[in-house]
């Protein structure tokens, strides 16, 4: 085990892939010459080259639809967004370009793109640059949407990532990027896409979460969506709590409730609490900030509730 | 708080050192000596004006009537492929004919015609090679019909039956064949632009001498993703071909409303690539401009703009009217006038390679094909239900086997309502 910040995982499970396979190359606003927007790709551009780390221009929509044809014709790019809010720009590509094209070309024409950058609220940025995609993006059948915590996850997904052949859109988080954690040494240290974590057995409650420190589940990919785990975890406690930064309507918590009330209506003592963002644009003033994302106050009142202790 | 604030000026630092390094450079090509702008006190020189240019003239080879007009321009190709140009471009006519009547009759949902463009299909496609890839917006059938691929596969797709390569999933016209190096169409207009460069850059990094031509019309010119594309083409310097078919209309709305400046090929040069402006109705010249584009891409692996000026004389699709936005007699004058395949035809009598017996047979024997190829299509299986589910996950979730489960079991209670005999 070693001790590696998230930024250095991702950019250890990068350069790894890329040593190993010459198809693997990045893309993406700043990555090359300045290191990346946040150093993910720090030392990538003096180990491979600007053949294989490449500064694009500013277009979105441009690059990511460069990294749709450049996967179509066999290579293995990993496009960058400086966030996931810019990347609505590339909508149009990652959805009808990059999801959709294995199933409309009949089996024929795979993609095997990995879309990455920060998502959700970083500190007093404001709206435009603060939403969380996790829903919008695992609402779409055709890829898969990972969003792991720790150090470990993000290199053991960005890695099994890279390597799997369908489009892969890569969930990070900017707060996180500096903080440490331990980490397998292993070069071939892969977390598979699909299947949650428990980070903390219980009996009284489920927590289900991701991309922040979830007591119990962490679900770490949301598509697919590891419904055996949670489910298993609620026929054992009989409560549950979905956690997320995100915005409550048809968020991913809207999901796991009704997978729950789907497949485990008897095992459920109390209804599925959800803790998410305030249903509101994420506002600027660090105050504002703090009230509208979910602490852990938050968490331990809902869980409270959903034990009917107060 | 610090990490906001040290982005901040992180950012701002990077965009004036941008900025520092461009600057001696700007205006002059890589290869010309750096040495900072020309300054001048004479507004007029440094201006751009819309006065001093005239619109690009047209390159041509043939004239109206066929004939060739200068026979240094004469590419010189063996008469059997211009025959072959020629029967293909009959059978793409015939079938576009009898696939929009069967639209009319209901047994199809949709279909979009070629009328008219036929000439920068063929004489296109004849310049490439086999390999190289083809991104096309959806009126260039003949680019694929010149690969290979046949007009019974055209129908097939067309009918969505289970000779279908997408399993039903795409609709009509919306061909793709990786076997024939021709990418699944897509809908949503111009998104194929930025993925031509993307594939290109890969073939680069392979060190192939093919390259890729991607097909645009000149509404699908001023989505955003046309200009992205061109300038990441020219910025990465990919071998791509990017070929407009300005057919004059955008659906309903005629180029006059669709764009200020002269077409498309001038703005070539502002992404800093070559461009051609070809007469798209004479096939010939489009064989010549495409060649030569072709060498330009594949030697220096960088893009060029190819405009071919061709009128769209069909709808749009089944799904609009052209009678209720376009000029008939604007239509009428360019079938008259300019109809490729009677152009092509006037080309191959004027050599002796064509005459009135070959035409009936040729239009004979290929109406009966394409009769029997839809006859054949209509009767077959479409697509076995199975393939709605295949090709999203390769081990079904839960949540998707239950659908499946669900359906067939509707399936099977309501028979009168899922006529699943017609289905493998």
């Amino acid at each position: 085990m070693v001790q590696l910040t998230v930024r250095e995982a991702l950019r250890d499970a990068m350069a790894e892939e890329m040593r190993a396979d010459p198809d693997v190359f990045l893309m993406g606003e700043e990555v090359a010459e300045y290191q990346g927007a946040y150093k993910v790709s720090q030392g990538l551009l003096d180990e491979f080259g600007a053949g294989r780390v490449i500064d694009t221009p500013i277009t979105e929509a441009g690059f990511a639809g460069i990294g749709v044809g450049a996967a179509m014709g066999g290579l293995k790019p990993i496009v960058e967004f400086m966030t996931f809010n810019f990347a609505m720009q590339a909508m149009d590509h990652l959805i009808n370009s990059a999801a959709k094209t294995l199933y409309m070309s009949g089996g024929l024409v795979p993609v095997p793109v990995v879309f990455r950058g920060p998502n959700g609220a970083a500190a007093r940025v404001a709206a435009q640059h603060s939403q969380c995609y996790a829903s919008w993006f695992a609402h779409v059948p055709g890829w898969r949407v990972v969003a792991p915590y720790s150090a470990g996850d993000a290199k053991g997904l960005l890695k099994a990532a890279i390597r799997d052949p369908n489009p892969v859109v890569f969930l990070e988080n900017e707060l996180l990027y500096g903080q440490s954690f331990e980490v397998p040494a292993d070069g071939e240290h892969l977390v598979p896409i699909g299947k949650a974590a428990v980070a903390r057995t219980g009996s009284d409650v489920t927590v289900a979460a991701f991309s922040i420190m979830a007591e119990v589940i962490d679900l770490r990919s949301l598509r697919p969506l590891d419904g055996e785990a949670v489910l298993a975890s609620v026929e054992k406690t009989n409560r549950l709590v979905t956690v997320e930064e995100g915005w409550p309507f048809a968020g991913i918590g809207a999901e796991i409730a009704a997978l729950v009330m789907e497949n485990a209506f008897d095992m459920l003592d109390a209804p599925v609490g959800r803790v998410s963002g305030a249903d509101v644009p994420m506002p600027y003033a660090a105050n504002l900030e703090a009230a509208a994302l979910p602490g852990a106050a938050d968490i331990a009142n809902a869980v409270r509730r959903v034990c009917y202790r107060g | 708080m610090a990490a906001g604030a040290a982005r901040l000026v992180g950012r701002l630092g990077l965009l004036v050192g941008r900025r520092a390094r461009n600057y001696g450079r700007m205006g002059y090509s890589d290869s010309a000596p750096s040495r900072g702008p020309e300054y001048t006190t004479d507004l007029a020189e440094a201006t751009v004006s819309l006065t001093s240019k005239q619109p690009l003239p047209v390159y041509r080879v043939l004239s109206a009537g066929g004939e060739m007009l200068d026979p240094s321009q004469d590419p010189g190709l063996p008469g059997e492929t211009v025959v072959r140009m020629y029967e293909k471009m009959v059978g793409l006519c015939q079938v576009d004919q009898q696939l929009y009547k069967a639209q009319r009759m209901g047994l199809i949902s949709f279909y979009m015609t070629s009328y008219g463009e036929e000439a920068t299909h063929f004489g296109s496609a004849a310049a490439l090679h086999e390999k190289d890839m083809v991104y096309a917006q959806y009126r260039e059938p003949g680019v694929l019909l010149w690969r290979g691929f046949s007009l019974d596969q055209m129908v097939d797709q067309c009918f969505n039956n289970r000779h279908d390569l997408a399993h039903g999933r795409q609709m009509p016209v919306h061909y793709g064949s990786p076997e024939h190096y021709f990418q699944f169409i897509s809908s949503p207009l111009a998104t194929q632009m930025p993925q031509a460069p993307g594939y290109a850059h890969g073939l680069k990094q392979a060190g192939s001498d093919n390259c890729v031509i991607v097909y645009f019309g000149d509404g699908a010119a001023q989505e955003g993703d046309a200009h992205a594309a061109m300038n990441f083409a020219a910025t990465l310097k990919c071998p791509v071909i990017f070929f407009c078919r300005n057919n004059g209309y955008a659906i309903s709305t005629p180029v006059e409303e669709n764009y200020k400046g002269d077409g498309l090929a001038q703005r070539a040069l502002g992404y800093g690539m070559e461009g051609y402006r070809v007469d798209g109705n004479d096939v010939l010249a489009v064989y010549n401009v495409t060649k030569k584009a072709r060498e330009l891409v594949v030697d220096e692996g960088a893009p060029v703009l190819i405009e071919a000026m061709t009128y769209r004389l069909g709808s749009h699709s089944t799904s609009d009217d052209q009678t209720g936005y376009q000029d008939m007699s604007e239509v009428k004058d360019w079938r008259e006038r300019y109809f490729p395949r009677d152009r092509l035809r006037g080309y191959l009598q004027s050599q002796g390679l064509w005459d009135q017996e070959k035409e009936d047979e040729l239009v004979s024997v290929t109406n009966e094909t394409i009769r029997s190829a839809i006859k054949r299509a209509r009767a077959e299986k479409k697509p076995s239900l199975e393939h709605m589910f295949t090709d999203v996950y390769d081990v079904p979730p839960l949540r998707l086997r239950r659908q499946k489960e669900e359906v067939q079991a509707m399936v099977a209670k309501y028979p009168e309502h899922f006529p699943t005999a017609s289905h493998e």
